[in-house]
């Protein structure tokens, strides 16, 4: 039987419509989300055993404090400003849109470099990643974290030339959400992280 | 049978794109599933002959201990100086031949391959939601590959530490173990990657009346395989982070304090837990089987009615125990580490969850019976691969209730019941079940059969020599034989061993042999097999009710419409006994889905 043939088809069928309504983008970046937060647990998790099957020197010690907890407000200033980015997208105001974006921008790579001068102070102070337990899952986990921070910079960047050359209107600014979900989960994981390596 | 022709229009869908027309964009760098899902299965076959060489010295060592192979001396002069195998030489060869088979065969096969193939044209879609994620996933598993099997030239030889690679021996291995690492980490990303699409594609791509209970089992199956990807491997990567730290940066996560490398205090060596790389592997490694034999049986799932002419047995059981399987998969890790020191309450715990797994499977395998119970069966070689498939998950699936007792494990821990147990198991299960998959959808991936009486005989052949390797390590493990041993005729107590060891090398030699007849009926029937059509199983899934192989963007017109679930065999009161998903009419629904 020559069942290609015998196809039928819903003429009202769209071919352009998803089954949830939700965008593959979005949806892909919630997936994607739920992996990363697998793969800080891994770290986290193995932190928490590490630091509790050893003597573990006081972080307040070690690390700049109230520096790091300047960046914190940073970072988390910047997530404010990438919803606001959104918002006034959604508003149908471009010129805002931008402004926000730039300022998104700016946080994230204040961040990147508050860490970077932080890890060649510490560095200087003779902690490193080979002397101890400490510094080996503090590097390891602040790294990584630095890592999303730059390819989360490296996305808005690109994000707010789209900008700029006009590519994203009240109704089509996938770009701007999507990247958002990522950025607010770099910032959550963040405050995770500053309470359990630098306050704990 | 209305049929209603509707000109062909201009796409504006996501994840579609227009035919490529140049060679590179048509077969290398193809975001075309089917292209991909090809790219993966030559990927996965290849991956595989290597695994099989691989074991096949291993157990030529294991048959005749250090008697001397001339020409290995020749291809491997570092780990076989003039034939005759070195300790380290055999300890790389049976880590390569486990991480080569579970990452680079195993998986690319029934998800790269299977999974990109027919996933996309069961749910009726025109591709995967990201197509050019799907093109990176493949090519970054390309140089996965190519670092993994580079690192048997680089100084030390390969890993050696076994695919487990506990710690602190993987921490202090040549550098083979470091190139692992590097490949293991690319290999998880495109995996991810490939997760990610999956899911979104299966999520939200799903033809106008696909429901997810409408969904057949394999893409039922894949879909779960590619949740437990996504929340299991990122664990393993985060771990293989701190591994490759730990031997390139000098960090200590997994180099306790005080330890001792041959009588000298190693110098990088402080406060670190070498039982925790252990948890972290496992939590990933556990997910990791049902990673590799959850799309086998989505895919025996899909054979078993279609060769029995009957819808199968308990469609929403097989769907939800694959999601209890999942589920308990992830609180089972410690039953791989009893003998590693864990408090005794734990173990129990460990040891009942396991067992409860039991539960799922037997539903699954209840259900299979079930679909043959009364069925009209056609012995062709996809049902054949798939009652194999069945039989054989049994009895790995029931030596593996014997493990998960703690009292049982001490005994048989570490020994040759283990492996003839993942054998049986990932052979046994996994293999059989991406055999019964290739020669099931070859006629639609190449729009011809496979020659049957050539499958038929290398399918007794394997069955046959497969049960001659793998059924004796049970009665080895008994014994007391431990697997990764070098050498067992040392041991006085193993002395009696020899006999049966080599009566398994040689089956296996048979057992590769006779592959040859796969690889040739595979190559053959491109050109030479009868030609297909699109339905020559006369079966119900989106995938037959297409043209083989399917043109660019899967169906011809619009995406078809689903009425039914995918397993409406014999239904009363129709005419033909096959009733495909997109056929409107047809009577009603007599049986409901159990």
């Amino acid at each position: 039987m020559e069942h290609a043939e015998a196809i039928t088809f819903d003429p009202h069928a769209e071919e352009d419509r998803t089954s949830t309504g939700i965008p593959h983008d979005k949806m892909g970046m919630w997936i994607f989300l739920c992996s990363e937060v697998m793969f800080f647990t891994g770290l986290i998790g193995s932190y928490i055993v590490l630091r509790f099957g050893s003597t573990w020197p006081d972080p307040k010690k070690t690390l700049n404090i109230w520096l790091t907890a300047a960046n914190t407000f940073i970072l988390i200033c910047s997530s404010v400003t990438m919803v606001k980015a959104l918002e006034w997208i959604q508003r149908g105001d471009t010129r805002k849109m931008k402004l926000f974006l730039c300022l998104t921008l700016l946080g994230g790579s204040i961040f990147l470099s508050v860490q970077i001068v932080e890890y060649r102070h510490l560095l200087h102070e003779g902690f490193n990643p080979h002397g101890s337990l400490f510094g080996s899952a503090f590097y390891t986990m602040t790294g990584f974290h630095g890592f999303h921070v730059f390819c989360g910079v490296v996305c808005i960047a690109f994000c707010t030339g789209k900008a700029f050359l006009g590519k994203y209107t009240p109704q089509h600014h996938l770009g701007v959400e999507t990247l958002g979900l990522y950025w607010h989960f770099v910032d959550l994981v963040w405050i995770l992280l500053f309470a359990i390596v630098y306050l704990i | 049978m209305s049929t209603v022709a509707v000109p062909r229009e201009a796409p504006h869908h996501a994840g579609v794109h227009a035919a490529p027309t140049s060679f590179i964009r048509k077969y290398v760098f193809s975001l075309d599933h089917k292209v991909i899902g090809k790219q993966y299965l030559f990927y996965a076959l290849f991956m595989l002959v290597i695994g099989g060489l691989l074991a096949t010295l291993v157990r030529y060592q294991l048959a005749w201990p250090g008697r001397p192979l001339p020409f290995m001396g020749k291809i491997a002069p570092d780990g076989m100086p003039g034939g005759v195998m070195l300790p380290e030489y055999y300890n790389s060869l049976f880590t390569m031949h486990a991480t080569i088979m579970i990452f680079f065969a195993i998986m690319p096969i029934l998800i790269g391959a299977f999974g990109n193939f027919v996933v996309p044209i069961q749910i009726g879609a025109r591709d995967m939601a990201f197509p050019k994620l799907n093109m990176m996933s493949f090519w970054v598993a390309v140089p996965a590959a190519v670092v993994i099997i580079w690192s048997f030239f680089v100084t030390g030889g390969a890993a050696a530490g076994g695919w487990t690679s506990y710690a602190p021996l993987s921490a202090i291995q040549p550098r083979g173990q470091t190139l692992w690492l590097i490949s293991l980490l690319i290999l998880g990303l495109s995996s991810l990657l490939t997760a990610v699409n999956f899911l979104t594609t299966i999520i939200n791509m799903r033809a106008p009346g696909m429901t997810f209970f409408r969904m057949p089992l394999t893409t039922w199956a894949l879909f779960i395989t590619a949740l437990l990807l996504l929340l299991a491997l990122p664990v393993l990567s985060a771990a293989l982070i701190m591994l490759l730290f730990d031997r390139t940066l000098g960090t200590t996560f997994f180099l306790p304090a005080g330890l001792i490398v041959s009588g000298q205090p190693w110098t990088n060596a402080g406060g670190g837990q070498v039982l925790l790389w252990q948890h972290l592997f496992w939590f990933f490694g556990h997910p990791e089987v049902y990673i590799m034999i959850l799309p086998a049986m989505g895919i025996t799932s899909e054979i078993l009615p279609v060769f029995a002419r009957k819808p199968i047995f308990g469609y929403r059981a097989m769907a939800y125990s694959m999601c209890g399987i999942a589920g308990l998969g992830f609180i089972v890790w410690g039953h791989h580490m009893f003998q590693s020191g864990m408090n005794p309450i734990l173990g129990t715990t460990f040891m009942i969850s396991t067992m409860v797994i039991a539960v799922p499977s037997a539903i699954k395998t209840f259900n299979w019976l079930g679909t043959l119970w009364g069925g009209d069966i056609h012995f062709a070689t996809p049902m054949l691969h798939a009652l194999t498939f069945v039989a054989m998950f049994v009895i790995g699936g029931l030596s593996g209730v014997f493990m998960a007792s703690t009292p049982v494990d001490i005994f048989i821990h570490d020994t040759y019941f283990i492996v003839g147990h993942i054998h049986y198991v990932l052979f046994g299960g996994s293999l059989f079940g991406a055999f019964a998959g290739l020669y099931f959808w070859y006629p639609k991936m190449f729009g011809r059969l496979m020659n049957e009486r050539w499958g038929r005989i290398h399918w007794f052949l394997t069955f046959v020599t497969f049960n001659l390797v793998f059924f004796p390590m049970h009665f080895l493990g008994m014994r007391g034989m431990p697997r990764r041993i070098y050498d067992y005729t040392q041991y006085k107590h193993l002395h009696g061993l020899q006999g049966m060891n080599q009566m398994m090398t040689i089956s296996l030699f048979v057992l590769g042999a006779s592959q040859l007849i796969l690889v040739l009926n595979f190559f053959l029937s491109m050109r030479r097999g009868a030609v297909a059509g699109p339905n020559p199983w006369h079966a119900n899934t989106l995938e037959w009710q297409t043209a083989s192989p399917p043109p660019h963007e899967n169906f011809t017109g619009r995406i078809p419409t689903v009425y039914r679930g995918p397993y409406e065999y014999s239904v009363p009161g129709h005419g033909a006994d096959f009733l495909p998903q997109n056929e409107p009419g047809g009577p009603a629904p007599a049986r409901a889905h159990a």
